[in-house]
């Protein structure tokens, strides 16, 4: 049996699975929707096709000695029965859920160059921010789901893969440890938004929980082999403004004619026009290509994958490479009784870091002066270089021929002498078994064993010409970690319908057991002229174990309850404060099957939901043991001398007895719609989250505790939001069709309390920004997190800002002091908008996805700290300044000055992609090209070079997303 | 499998299991020391003490005292430094609370120390024997480094929160303790452990001994008038006698005082903060004033560094203070050559002169031990005894009795002689020692050494228009300022982190 699985628009449906009612035979569609089921003898079968978001669909066919073909039209539905929505420990029926949930496909993913999960679903779910950190290959991308709920825990949410809730604090040499995931090998990502849906995860729930399940095997038919290919070529976008050679020679001029200049720098200038930001970046070459075996042989289901990934970026150097394999075996024994389930993914990356300092570097580089210096020395010449021992790059040198301290580094030298290289390896799986009791075949058993283990290590290699390391001729450094964490759940789950009283009930407990352990051998630092230096060691360990459980009761499968409760016990707390409970209610009411709605052809669809639920957070950044008295050793190069003896000091560290996870109450009201036979159809939720005992780094009062800083539960913080969502197949005629999903999110968040004393400080509690510690932004009481704290800049009449001349908000009759700050504005934007679009005609299709955020503002880093003369010239050397000087005009370094809190609204297209399917090209061969480009285009009125930043909105260095164009082949075998 | 959720660090030490050992009880005072010298437990300042803006004990204390004085003025445009040379420091100062925090962790870690070396806990700790009498000695240090620290915080913020061993750690708000309440109890501290410190000169390199406990009494009370209102200067001038018959002689040789092998010279140095390159890599203390004043046409290999920072300089008074004598007397120690005498621009490295008093290489010219002469080995004199003769001196000057007229103007000149390389062309007489000459002499001795704020204020010419200079009050020709700016504020964030907290005078 053959055939091709499409959706109601006319799109394959990959990974939909076709079953042969009563045989455990079935098979799955490849990425073009076909499959085939081999070796069936003759008969009269019912196939069922079912996939998530559609409406299972059961065709009758006789098999009699001849390749049947049977074709399916799923229908994208909200409403079947027999449809399962993936939940924490289990699945439940789409009628029966009663939560906030949000699930993405194969199907619906983003295309085109993707190297980490998370890109695969932005802009695709309202309330779901996907943060890209920058366009360094494999670099981390964060999720925040309706706006996240802490202050200085994690705003992460929790990753779980195929039921095994994954580590994602971070791997020592790999930039995001979700790109170890080959994204080729996700069938769904599931996202758990409000409390009632994620609270099953009890303390690590907060900031809600993103499932991924990967695809599997399928047993029947034969071996299905799919190829896939893409390759890009990605080039930078756009540069940063900073004056020419020629601008700078006439800004340097003006700026000593002030009299706040030194004459003495006019000298310094060279005779080059240099780019410094053309010399840092490349044309980059990436290429990731995926193969995949599934079938069955015999009883066992299996699906193999072996994908190669290689990057380059766009900062001359950077590149990611990556080998992953995923094996998944799914057989079925006793009769179907027992399931296994085996997941074994392995991931081997090499990592080359550029010196992402070079972006700065360039940004502040001097531009007339040359890449390259003359091949000679002249002590005459202090400005021409010593390229003898600097690697023939040109570097400011003191007479002496030494590199000058304070001075910009050549950028290109930063990136082709220094080589920081590290190697990550990660393996994660999981056994699950899953027995159905044969006396009570309503009751399973489910054990699921899981294992998550990483090894890196790396090496930061500096040339003895290297400026920077100069003094110490070259460096050279070692890093290494492990970790190992394992999982042990356990639970049963009874589901049965009563028919008797129109009901159905679906009931689990378990039980789960979860150990983190994190190994860093101290790093090395070798020199050629002094000792080596080596780091304390780190060894942490942290554990979870927990019992859970859900009741879900639907009557009438109109009124669906859900009730859920975990209990939590952490490690990281003190016996005292250990146990966590969370429980969780929601109701829904599936309006559309009351009397009144039940033939409507209009109304397809109605649901109203209500949920709420309490969730925690316990992921305190850097420290396992924060309830713990303990002292800390000091290291090497920090010691002290008693006599002739080096002593380490033991420093009483910080420590609250009564920290404890943090904990946020949400509730969530929201509506299913859908119309006209969900032609159109969506949701829309208002949802209010309120933090407690947040963890925060407050100020305790000095004398009490051993830090001015400590972690400890003070304060809260709300968020009130609104999520609406709403698919549309607009056009749907024989050759073209057209649908639409658009969502948009609007959220309002804001510290309400942040003291142990109750008294509000009006200031609030610094973040710091600087190297030195100074603070940009605060989070204050009343206010956003991460508000900024600046000072209120005057203009003048032709609406010039007046330099050095702000506000005098204080009232001393003096403008600009240290209480002329005031509270502005944060990156938080109100409005999130997502919009994607999906136009096919005949076997092409176009894909794209316009994005949009409004309201948030980024302080431009880059303008403040050098848009003023004083960044044109230094003692004896010579700088540049930001293109933002053309229009202040500033002499001086304004930093606090509210002008660089700019607006960061935006709206671009990430992604635009066509696919021309040709389907069955032969007997055995599927073909479909696409072509693809990533960052399309951007409209901002930001000035700095991209609005969208992950840094809490402070603009610096980023390293800029290039714009990719993709060509990709997919084949079926 | 519940009793897994009792994990406990693999590296670090509880508390519990600290005091056990003695040999810990020397790493623990070691950090009550360190954390003077040190800013973290890391390399290059890793692993801070502090959160936020941290310069160091050292560095912090001496830019509050140098940088709001005619002493020195810094081209770096930090938000919290450019307050202190325009007179309108506030309660948001983040360097002002950065100190404030350094001082009260110096006092926490005293009283951590001392809460757990009581008799009882080493008896229950099972340390015994010879053990238990050094860790008397240990405590007594404890406690003069706690005083030390007091007394830096009623010289700067005049009150502060009063924590003793006696007080838990964790969820509770200090007492605010007043300028006198804390004067008092510096000096009952002082004089509780004056015996229990080992005899001058005796105790190891750089532990504190009795002389240093004399000197800070000496210097609390030649300051007590400010602190208090009530005059000690008798007791000024006891203390300073003590130290001046305990065998201390003057270096030769000044600069020598100030150079990488200035370990050496405990002839004159009572009290040191120990700097090392390659096991002390910090930027705190004298790596800054090393490199901070080098910077124009100045030879970084004379200063034993990689580099320097274009930062700080002095204004034309404090050159002038050397009037007729600029190239006789061994202190006159300025750059000039390309650098202009009067500031046009605090932030133009060129305006003022750099003073060369602190370098990296020793006494015979060689350089620092870092091979990148990134870190210097020059330690830092607190208490010199060049200060125990000018404050014996001052003290009589002031009407203290117990002493004479005829010892001070011998003390001085010695000071003097010393200063003029054995030359006895620079002694004054006894027409010559007024009040005037002496806050003059104390800015030759002690020029960029951390004490010209205290000095200053007990001159009564830090505030108001007594004393003009260049930038004072943020103008060029100079302007007075407030005299409650006599002390810095209480920290915003503390004032609000602790209800027991009063602001002080003029900075609400």
């Amino acid at each position: 049996i053959t055939g091709r699985v499409l959706d109601d628009v006319g799109l394959p449906v990959p990974g939909t699975t076709i079953a042969v009612e009563g045989t455990s035979i079935a098979a799955s569609t490849d990425g073009n929707g076909y499959y085939i089921i081999k070796n069936i003898s003759n008969g009269t079968y019912n196939l069922k096709a079912q996939f998530i978001g559609f409406a299972t669909q059961t065709l009758s066919v006789t098999v009699n000695n001849a390749a049947t073909i049977v074709n399916f039209s799923l229908k994208q539905s909200a409403t079947s029965l027999d449809e399962v929505v993936i939940v924490g420990y289990g699945t439940l029926r789409k009628t029966d859920v009663t939560g906030s949930i949000s699930t993405v496909t194969t199907k619906d993913f983003n295309k085109g160059s993707v190297t980490n999960p998370e890109q695969l679903i932005a802009g695709k779910v309202a309330g779901v921010q996907v943060l890209s950190s920058g366009g360094a290959p494999g670099a981390s991308t964060r999720i925040l789901i309706r706006g996240g709920a802490s202050l200085n825990a994690s705003n992460d949410p929790l990753f779980v893969i195929d039921g095994v809730p994954v580590d994602n604090n971070g791997i020592a040499g790999l930039a995001n440890p979700l790109s170890t995931i080959n994204q080729q090998d996700i069938e769904s990502i599931t996202i758990q938004k409000d409390a009632s849906a994620a609270a099953i995860y009890g303390n690590r729930a907060s900031n809600g929980v993103v499932i991924i399940t990967t695809k599997k095997g399928a047993s029947g038919g034969n071996v299905k082999a799919e190829f896939n290919t893409l390759q890009s070529l990605s080039n930078k976008i756009g540069i940063v403004d900073v004056l020419n050679a020629q601008e700078y020679k006439y800004a340097l001029g003006e700026y000593v004619k002030s009299g706040k200049g030194n004459p003495a720098s006019l000298a310094y200038i060279g005779n080059a026009n240099t780019n410094w930001q053309d010399a840092i970046y490349q044309q980059a070459f990436k290429t990731d290509n995926t193969v995949s075996f599934s079938g069955g042989v015999k009883w066992l289901p299996y699906r193999l994958s072996v994908g190669y990934l290689d990057e380059d970026g766009i900062l001359k150097t950077s590149n990611f490479n990556r080998i992953s394999g995923a094996l998944n075996i799914n057989p079925k024994f006793f009769n179907n009784h027992l399931s296994v389930n085996i997941n074994i993914k392995g991931t081997l990356t090499k990592s080359r870091f550029a010196n992402n300092g070079a972006i700065g570097a360039a940004i502040a580089f001097n531009p007339t002066q040359p890449v390259y210096a003359p091949n000679v020395y002249d002590a005459s010449q202090p400005t021409s270089a010593t390229n003898y021992h600097l690697g023939g790059y040109f570097e400011w040198v003191d007479p002496n021929g030494t590199p000058v301290l304070l001075a910009t580094k050549n950028p290109l030298s930063m990136l082709l002498q220094e080589i920081n290289t590290s190697k990550a390896n990660r393996s994660l799986g999981n056994l699950q078994l899953d027995y159905k009791f044969h006396f009570l075949p309503e009751l399973h058993a489910n054990l699921n064993l899981g294992y998550d283990i990483s090894e890196s290590d790396g090496r930061d290699a500096f040339y003895p010409t290297l400026a920077s390391v100069y003094a110490t001729k070259g460096q050279l450094s070692y890093y290494w970690q492990d970790k190992k964490n394992k999982l042990m759940d356990f639970y049963l789950n009874y589901a049965k319908d009563l028919s008797a009283i129109q009901s159905h009930i679906d009931v689990t407990a378990g039980y789960s057991y979860q150990d983190w352990l994190r190994n860093t051998p101290g790093m090395v630092i070798k020199t050629n002229t002094n000792p080596d230096v080596v780091a304390n060691p780190s060894k942490t360990q942290n554990t979870m174990i927990s019992y859970f459980g859900r009741v879900n009761y639907s009557f009438k499968d109109r009124y669906a309850l859900t009730a859920t409760m975990r209990a939590d016990g952490s490690s990281r707390f003190s016996k005292d404060n250990r146990w966590g409970y969370f429980p969780s209610a929601a109701f829904a009411w599936s309006v559309n099957k009351e009397a009144f709605l039940e033939n409507s052809t209009t109304v397809s669809d109605l649901k109203l939901r209500l949920g709420y639920g309490k969730t925690g957070q316990q992921d305190i950044v850097s420290n396992d043991y924060p309830y713990l008295a303990k002292y800390n050793q000091s290291a090497t190069g920090s010691l002290y001398p008693f006599g002739d003896t080096w002593y380490t000091m033991l420093r009483p560290d910080a420590y609250d007895e009564n920290i404890k996870w943090e904990e946020t109450s949400q509730y969530n009201i929201g509506l299913d719609y859908g119309f006209a036979n969900n032609r159109i159809y969506g949701s829309i939720d208002y949802f209010i989250k309120k933090t407690n005992d947040l963890i925060s780094v407050v100020a305790p009062p000095a004398g009490s505790n051993f830090k001015n800083l400590l972690t400890t539960n003070v304060g809260n913080i709300e968020a009130k939001g609104i999520e609406f969502n709403i698919n549309v197949n607009a056009l749907k005629t024989k050759n073209f069709n057209w649908s639409f999903n658009f969502n948009a999110t609007h959220y309002d968040n804001k510290v309400t309390n942040l003291t142990l004393t109750g008294v509000d400080d009006p200031v609030g509690v610094p973040i710091s920004t600087s190297f030195t510690g100074e603070s940009l932004q605060y989070n204050t009481v009343g206010y956003a997190p991460f508000t900024y704290y600046v000072k209120k800049q005057l203009y003048g009449e032709d609406g010039k800002p007046l330099e050095g001349q702000y506000a005098d908000l204080d009232g001393d009759g003096k403008g600009g002091g240290e209480g002329d700050f005031y509270h502005y504005k944060s990156y938080y934007p109100d409005v999130l908008l997502g919009f994607t679009n999906n136009l096919t005609f005949k076997k092409a299709t176009l894909s794209f996805t316009l994005r949009s955020n409004l309201g948030g503002y980024n302080y431009n880093s880059i303008a403040a700290g050098t848009g003023n003369g004083s960044a044109l010239a230094f003692a004896n050397f010579l700088g540049n300044a930001s293109g933002s000087i053309r229009d202040t005009r500033f002499l001086t370094n304004q930093q606090y000055s509210d002008i660089y809190v700019e607006k960061a609204s935006f709206l671009r297209i990430d992604n635009a992609n066509l696919v021309y399917n040709f389907g069955k090209v032969s007997n055995n061969l599927t073909l479909a090209l696409q072509a693809n480009v990533q960052n399309v285009f951007l409209i901002s009125g930001y000035s700095g070079l991209d609005p969208e930043i992950t840094n809490n909105g402070i603009d610096v260095n980023v390293y800029p997303r290039p714009r990719i164009y993709s060509v990709g082949v997919n084949v079926g075998f | 499998c519940t009793k897994d959720l009792d994990r406990k660090p693999f590296y670090d030490v509880t508390s519990a299991s600290v005091y056990t050992d003695f040999k810990n009880y020397k790493s623990v005072l070691a950090k009550c020391y360190g954390a003077l010298a040190l800013t973290g437990q890391g390399s290059g300042d890793g692993n801070p003490d502090i959160g936020g803006v941290d310069v160091g004990y050292i560095r912090g204390w001496w830019q509050m005292q140098e940088l709001t004085t005619d002493e020195a003025v810094i081209a770096w445009n930090d938000n919290y430094l450019l307050p202190l040379h325009q007179s309108d420091w506030t309660s948001q100062n983040l360097l002002i609370g950065a100190m404030y925090n350094r001082i009260m962790l110096q006092i926490m870690y005293s009283n951590e120390f001392l809460r757990n070396t009581t008799d009882e806990k080493l008896a229950a700790n099972g340390i015994t024997g010879a053990d238990v009498e050094t860790t008397h000695e240990f405590r007594a240090e404890a406690r003069f480094l706690r005083a030390f620290a007091y007394w830096h915080g009623i010289d700067m913020y005049g009150k502060m929160p009063f924590i003793t061993e006696n007080d838990p750690v964790g969820a509770f708000f200090p007492k605010q303790g007043s300028r006198t309440e804390l004067f008092n109890y510096i000096e009952s501290e002082l004089k509780a452990i004056e015996n229990e410190l080992p005899e001058p000169r005796t105790n190891e390199y750089p532990r504190v001994d009795r002389a240093a406990a004399w000197m800070l009494l000496a210097k609390l009370y030649l300051n007590a008038a400010v602190y208090t209102g009530t005059a000690r200067y008798t007791d000024a001038i006891t203390y300073c006698t003590k130290i001046i018959n305990a065998g201390y002689s003057l270096e030769p040789t000044y600069q020598n005082l100030f150079l990488a092998d200035n370990n050496l010279r405990t002839n004159e140095i009572i009290f040191t903060i120990p700097a090392d390159a390659v096991n002390m890599k910090t930027y705190n203390g004298t790596t800054y004033l090393v490199h901070a004043p080098v910077g124009g046409n100045m030879d970084v290999k004379t200063f034993g560094i990689d580099g320097g920072w274009y930062g700080l300089r002095t204004t034309r008074p404090v050159v002038e203070q050397f009037a007729g004598t600029y190239t006789t007397d061994s202190r006159a120690l300025f750059h000039s050559s390309g650098q202009n005498i009067d500031i046009t621009t605090i932030s133009n490295f060129a305006d003022g002169y750099p003073i060369t008093k602190w370098k990296n290489v020793t006494s015979t010219g060689a350089p620092g031990s870092d091979p990148a002469k990134v870190f210097v080995d020059t330690d830092f004199p607190m208490f010199r005894l060049s200060d125990a003769y000018l404050m014996y001196a001052e003290a009589v000057l002031r009407g203290g009795t117990g002493g004479s007229a005829a010892q001070a103007i011998e003390y001085v000149n010695l000071v003097r002689t010393r200063a003029f390389k054995g030359n006895t062309a620079g002694n004054i007489t006894a027409g010559q020692l007024t009040l005037d000459f002496m806050i003059q002499e104390r800015g030759r001795e002690f020029m960029w050494e951390g004490q010209r704020r205290t000095d200053l204020i007990r001159f009564k010419k830090f505030s108001g228009s007594a004393y003009m200079w260049p930038w004072k009050g943020n103008v060029k020709e100079g302007k007075s300022f407030e005299e409650y700016r006599d002390v810095f504020p209480v920290p915003l964030s503390d004032l609000v982190a602790n209800p027991n907290l009063t602001q002080n005078t003029g900075y609400n």
